[in-house]
């Protein structure tokens, strides 16, 4: 089990996580001199982004990152508000590219294939590197065909049966399943915030990524929510390469953590991994 | 005195109104010991004042004009001989008719009898007589009303809340005018419909099959009954309407969706614009093009591919039409499509779907009940516009569901019912109220049901 | 695991091509969406642009004219009434007569005088009138020429036709190109179709008495919409209370919006012209109606533009002791109003273009007389369009056109002039 804080100097000096904010980005050019912690190489990465640099049109949001996510492992990303992890993380599965005006410079690798070489298939990629967003956002459809949605549209399953099966096991593991087997037709909004987001986990499970990028996942819930789907991550890391990043030290040393942290030198990095910034 | 006149003087008088009332307060301010005293400042004495002298003389004035012409008529009538007075009501519409022309000068005398021609002095007295009377009125209500006001200044006269209050009353009518609006349209259609059901039972007209209302000119010669059939304008109002949605909708849609999720945003900051020009284009000329140019078009068409095409079909009314309405149905869609979250695209995108299925599979599934609403505004306008149909579509009332023949349209049979000379009381005209109180009610009901789903819709995402 | 996510792989991969090609063609229906509107914007404009364009410029005819007392029925020296009086249609026939003596019998002689517009006689008179002492001479005089003779002279008329088919005939076709051959043929701009009324000769309509309707109609529309309708947004906006009454104006004012415009036509009809007895077909009543359809627009844009005004200046106001109405009226009214006078643009445009409910009320008459005030018979621009589109005539076709791009090109203004304003009001 690998985290790693990514501080300023690794993630540029600003960056955001959609088009609107892109204008309106945070300068923290002060943080600039800091260095990551942690190790932010490993050997037969499962991913890895060499010299990656994001622009949005002329502002830079990510300053020169290299960085690797090992196999099966999940690696966290914290870091002030702004710092570029949202934008980061987007550019592994490319959906940067709906933002017409972000340009992404750079090496990232899904197994020894650049993903942004002109021939690769932002389709393909995104069923092998799949994302869960930061508030939770069902489909207005019902819970089966918002876990189905995948499958169908990749053409994963060949009957009713076999479809049947996927939803299962993917609600199964994202620990959902028994909480609504009786009411699979229900509308997706219809759960509870935590609830929502473990079926946008199953759904993004039902294509079997290889990877799984998770943007803040419980930023939107309570605390006993939160603690269900920290508990789900680190079930979760049995069988997916997750990157992710979060606001909460506790995700980021989920597990058998190493001592990943050198103390930064910043005061804002400093409260933030101690915590006052909840 | 011409009306204008008096409403000059009027608008003097209040002017004079406020300058008295001005002076007054200055005067009652002097005798109390200074304008610091009095309660609002002398400008508020003034306006109380031209507003008490204005107000109540306007609205005399303004129903005096409303009532002149009834009044007149009913004194004029009650002097003419017993056998005039007799006549059938539209007939002595007529001879009354004549009456007034001649005695405004707008005709000669040739036409007139005895009766008509003492009738029209007596017209010509009465309208001087009103006319003098309506300016010395209005002038005595106005010095009345500013007297009063001046009367009352005093250093407790709380003259500024009094005139603010007055205001807002003012204001608040300006805005009740629009309920007052739609009870007259209510009033007013619903009236001589039920004076029609009287003479024509309700079921023949909502379910009879046949349409053709020139038979009957007069009550007594309804005889021939079920002649006032609704159906038949219902089909054909249904038909050119679909063919008008079968044209709108899947053009407008599609270019919404092409423009909200395709497009360069430059490319739609100009493509937009020039397709309103098509909602901005007069309704008339829509008519003009499907007559001239639609119409015909499509019968040699059709002509040459051996359909036999009616020369006014509905296919090339409810074709225009649904020109019409491609902008309406665009910006309708385009507003409802953006309403759905962004994070809706990012789930379906993020997943490796491609931009057709997220359309397909999530934003109109999501964006359905809002398009559905759009689509029923839009059919509502398609029910109720008129100009197209009544040039490009036929007046023969017929029961068919084929494009290519010449139907007719609830709106087509109230024009041609009511344009040019027409009678108040044979069922003719009065047919063309019940049209036009079906035609209300579908229409709003169509409204209040879009608005209601599309409200709900634009909640769910909020 | 990895065996799972390798079949998933090569499945998806091999469903690509088809979605791919999926994407294009939805992508191409959009497009094709996009190009079908305009196409159809580009032939509605195109067609009437097209048919109307011929209509600004008219065919006039040189013909000699003998100005034979005896012929005119007048001495030399004659007074301005016996002038007028005179058979000026009589000298018209003549001249023609003169100019081409080959054409006998009736029918050919009918021909030949139907080169000339009616109108003729009428110019004639007035140019004698102006100048007396021309009784007795002779001199060549530019006439106007006949719709159907001007339409050849444009070249709208082929031969081809059958001669059956076309009411130009071969004879006049003749004529008309010995008069060309001998430069008694001119083209010039259509100054009669500015200054006149309707008329039964195409040649000779004019949208004239249109215009004056519309501009008095919409004068009435404008003086009742516009103070009712900011009022009625300020009293909504700023002092309605929340209760019902105020629930029922705004469902009042919603559904205005979406009424037929027809039905407004009928309440016209019922109210103002059977009820209250004002004048048919006057502006008057059509400006009532209109401002009554207009009134939702001007209401809801208004209300839209007051709501946009930053509470700051409300507050300022307030603060500084000025009551709330005076706090609208000095303050916020001012700020909203670019806002305002946008949407009560938009709707006067929509007015202008309303030809519907103006039918029920009676504004369809023939009317030549330009009108005199909001209670003197009138139709609207529109309305004259509708009347010319049902005439028969090529003539009208034509002139249906031209009014249609006056028509257009007044909205073009208005809008332009909304847009203008808009744009200046986003800049603040």
């Amino acid at each position: 089990m690998n985290s790693i804080a990514v501080t300023a100097d690794g993630i540029g000096e600003a960056g955001a996580s959609s088009p609107e904010a892109g204008l309106d980005i945070h300068d923290h050019s002060d943080v600039k001199d800091y260095e990551t912690v942690g190790e932010p190489f490993v050997e037969d990465p499962k991913m890895s982004a060499r010299n990656v640099n994001v622009y949005y049109a002329d502002k830079q949001a990510i300053m020169d990152v290299s960085l690797d996510i090992g196999k099966n492992e999940v690696i966290a990303m914290i870091g002030p508000s702004g710092c570029g992890k949202s934008t980061f993380l987007r550019t592994l599965n490319r959906m940067n590219d709906i933002i017409p005006i972000c340009r992404v410079e750079g090496n990232i690798n899904l197994e020894d294939q650049d993903i942004y070489r002109g021939d690769q298939d932002t389709v393909l990629l995104r069923a092998r590197v799949g994302m869960v967003f930061q508030k939770p956002n069902p489909f207005p459809k019902s819970i089966y065909e918002n876990v189905a949605y995948g499958p169908r549209i990749h053409g994963l399953a060949h009957s009713k049966a076999e479809l049947d099966e996927i939803v299962e096991k993917s609600l199964r593991r994202a620990s959902l399943f028994d909480e609504v087997k009786d009411a699979l037709d229900k509308p997706g909004t219809g759960l509870s915030g935590g609830q929502q987001q473990r079926l946008c986990i199953a759904r993004a499970i039902a294509v079997s990524p290889e990877v799984i990028l998770m943007d803040e996942p419980c930023s939107a819930l309570d605390p006993i929510a939160t603690a269900r789907i920290e508990e789900l991550i680190d079930e979760l890391k049995e069988r997916y390469t997750i990157a992710i990043v979060t606001h909460s030290m506790q995700q980021a040393e989920v597990g058998d953590t190493k001592e990943v942290f050198t103390m930064p030198k910043h005061e804002l990095t400093e409260n933030y991994i101690t915590g006052r910034f909840g | 005195m011409q009306t204008s006149t008096v409403f000059l003087v009027l608008v003097a008088l209040s002017f004079v109104g406020f300058l008295v009332g001005r002076k007054r307060s200055h005067a009652v301010a002097a005798g109390v010991g200074g304008m610091h005293l009095l309660h609002s400042l002398p400008k508020h004495y003034g306006y109380m004042a031209a507003l008490w002298a204005g107000l109540p003389a306007l609205l005399l004035l303004v129903l005096w004009m409303a009532f002149e012409a009834r009044v007149v008529h009913n004194l004029v009538v009650a002097e003419l001989p017993a056998q005039v007075q007799q006549l059938h009501h539209s007939e002595l519409g007529l001879y009354y008719n004549q009456i007034v022309s001649y005695a405004t000068g707008s005709s000669d005398a040739t036409l007139l009898d005895e009766n008509q021609l003492s009738a029209a002095e007596h017209y010509r007295e009465l309208m001087s007589n009103s006319g003098l009377m309506k300016a010395l009125l209005v002038c005595l209500v106005a010095i009345i009303g500013a007297l009063l006001a001046v009367q009352r200044v005093s250093p407790a006269l709380r003259a500024r809340n009094h005139v603010e209050n007055i205001f807002k009353w003012i204001l608040f009518t300006c805005s009740f005018i629009a309920v007052l609006t739609t009870l007259g349209i209510v009033l007013s259609v619903l009236f001589e419909a039920l004076r029609f059901f009287q003479s024509i039972p309700v079921t023949d007209f909502l379910f009879g099959l046949q349409w053709s209302p020139q038979m009957a000119i007069r009550i007594d010669q309804v005889a021939a009954s079920g002649s006032f059939g609704f159906v038949p304008l219902l089909v054909g109002t249904l038909l050119i309407s679909m063919v008008a949605m079968v044209i709108a909708v899947p053009v407008g849609l599609m270019s919404a969706i092409y423009l909200s999720e395709y497009a360069s945003r430059q490319f739609r900051a100009v493509t937009k614009p020039l397709l309103e020009i098509l909602a901005g284009v007069p309704t008339v000329v829509y008519g003009f093009f499907a007559a001239l140019t639609v119409a015909p078009f499509i019968r040699e068409l059709g002509e040459s591919m051996g359909l036999t095409v009616a020369s006014e079909s509905a296919l090339a009314a409810g074709l225009v039409m649904g020109i019409m309405i491609i902008p309406f149905v665009l910006s309708l869609s385009d507003d409802i499509i953006n309403a759905v979250p962004d994070s809706m695209r990012e789930a379906s995108l993020g997943m490796g779907a491609t931009m057709s299925e997220t359309i397909r599979k999530v934003l109109l599934p999501a964006a359905l009940p809002g398009i559905v609403g759009g689509i029923l505004l839009a059919v509502s306008r398609a029910i109720g516009e008129t100009m197209i149909v009544v040039m490009a579509a036929g007046l023969s009332a017929k029961l068919t569901a084929n494009p290519l023949e010449a139907v007719t349209t609830i709106t087509v049979q109230i024009v041609t019912l009511l344009v040019g000379d027409q009678e108040f009381d044979s069922p003719k005209t009065l047919a063309a109220f019940a049209l036009g109180l079906v035609l209300f009610f579908v229409t709003l009901l169509l409204n209040i049901v879009a608005l209601y789903v599309v409200r709900k819709y634009r909640e769910q995402y909020e | 695991m990895s065996k799972e996510s390798f079949t998933n792989t090569a499945a998806i991969q091999a469903s690509l091509k088809k979605r791919y090609a999926r994407e294009k063609r939805f992508q191409w229906y959009g497009r094709l969406a996009v190009l079908t509107g305009f196409v159809f914007l580009f032939i509605l404009l195109a067609d009437i642009v097209g048919k109307g364009a011929p209509a600004f410029t008219q065919q006039y005819i040189k013909v000699t004219v003998e100005f034979d007392p005896d012929r005119l029925g007048v001495e030399p020296g004659a007074s301005d009434e016996e002038l007028r009086k005179a058979d000026y249609l009589g000298v018209v026939k003549s001249s023609l007569r003169a100019m081409f003596p080959e054409a006998s019998g009736r029918q050919e002689k009918r021909q030949l005088y139907r080169l000339i517009s009616i109108g003729a006689e009428y110019d004639l008179r007035d140019y004698v009138l102006d100048n007396p002492e021309l009784i007795g001479q002779t001199l060549d005089i530019w006439l106007l020429a006949h719709a159907e003779a001007g339409a050849y002279l444009k070249g709208q008329i082929s031969r081809k036709i059958p001669e059956g088919d076309r009411r130009v005939k071969d004879i006049q076709m003749q004529w008309l190109d010995t008069l060309r051959e001998q430069g008694r043929t001119e083209s010039r701009f259509n100054t009669l179709f500015f200054t006149e009324g309707d008329s039964r000769e195409p040649e000779l309509a004019g949208i004239k008495a249109a215009l004056y309707g519309s501009f008095f109609t919409l004068l009435v529309t404008f003086l009742l919409a516009f103070p009712i309708g900011v009022f009625a947004a300020v009293y909504l906006e700023e002092f309605a209370p929340r209760n019902r009454l105020t629930d029922l104006i705004e469902i009042n004012i919603n559904n205005l919006a979406a009424v037929p415009s027809i039905v407004f036509g009928l309440l016209g009809l019922a109210v103002f012209i059977n009820f209250f007895e004002l004048p048919r077909s006057a502006p008057l009543v059509g400006g009532i109606v209109l401002s009554l359809m207009t009134l939702p627009t001007i209401i809801i844009t208004s209300r839209a533009s007051i709501q946009s005004v930053s509470p700051s200046i409300r507050e300022a106001a307030l603060g500084v002791g000025a009551s709330p109405l005076q706090t609208v009226f000095h303050h916020v009214l001012p700020v909203a109003m670019p806002g305002i006078l946008t949407g009560s643009i938009i709707g006067m445009a929509q007015a202008l273009g309303e030809s519907a409910p103006l039918l029920m009320i009676g504004m369809v008459a023939f009317i030549m007389d330009v009108p005199g005030g909001v209670t003197d018979p009138s139709t609207v621009l529109p309305v004259q369009i509708f009347l010319w589109a049902d005439s028969p005539e090529r003539g009208f076709t034509e002139k249906t056109s031209a009014a249609i791009m006056v028509l257009m090109g007044f909205l073009i203004v208005m809008n332009a002039l909304a847009i203008y304003l808009r744009r200046r009001f986003e800049l603040k």
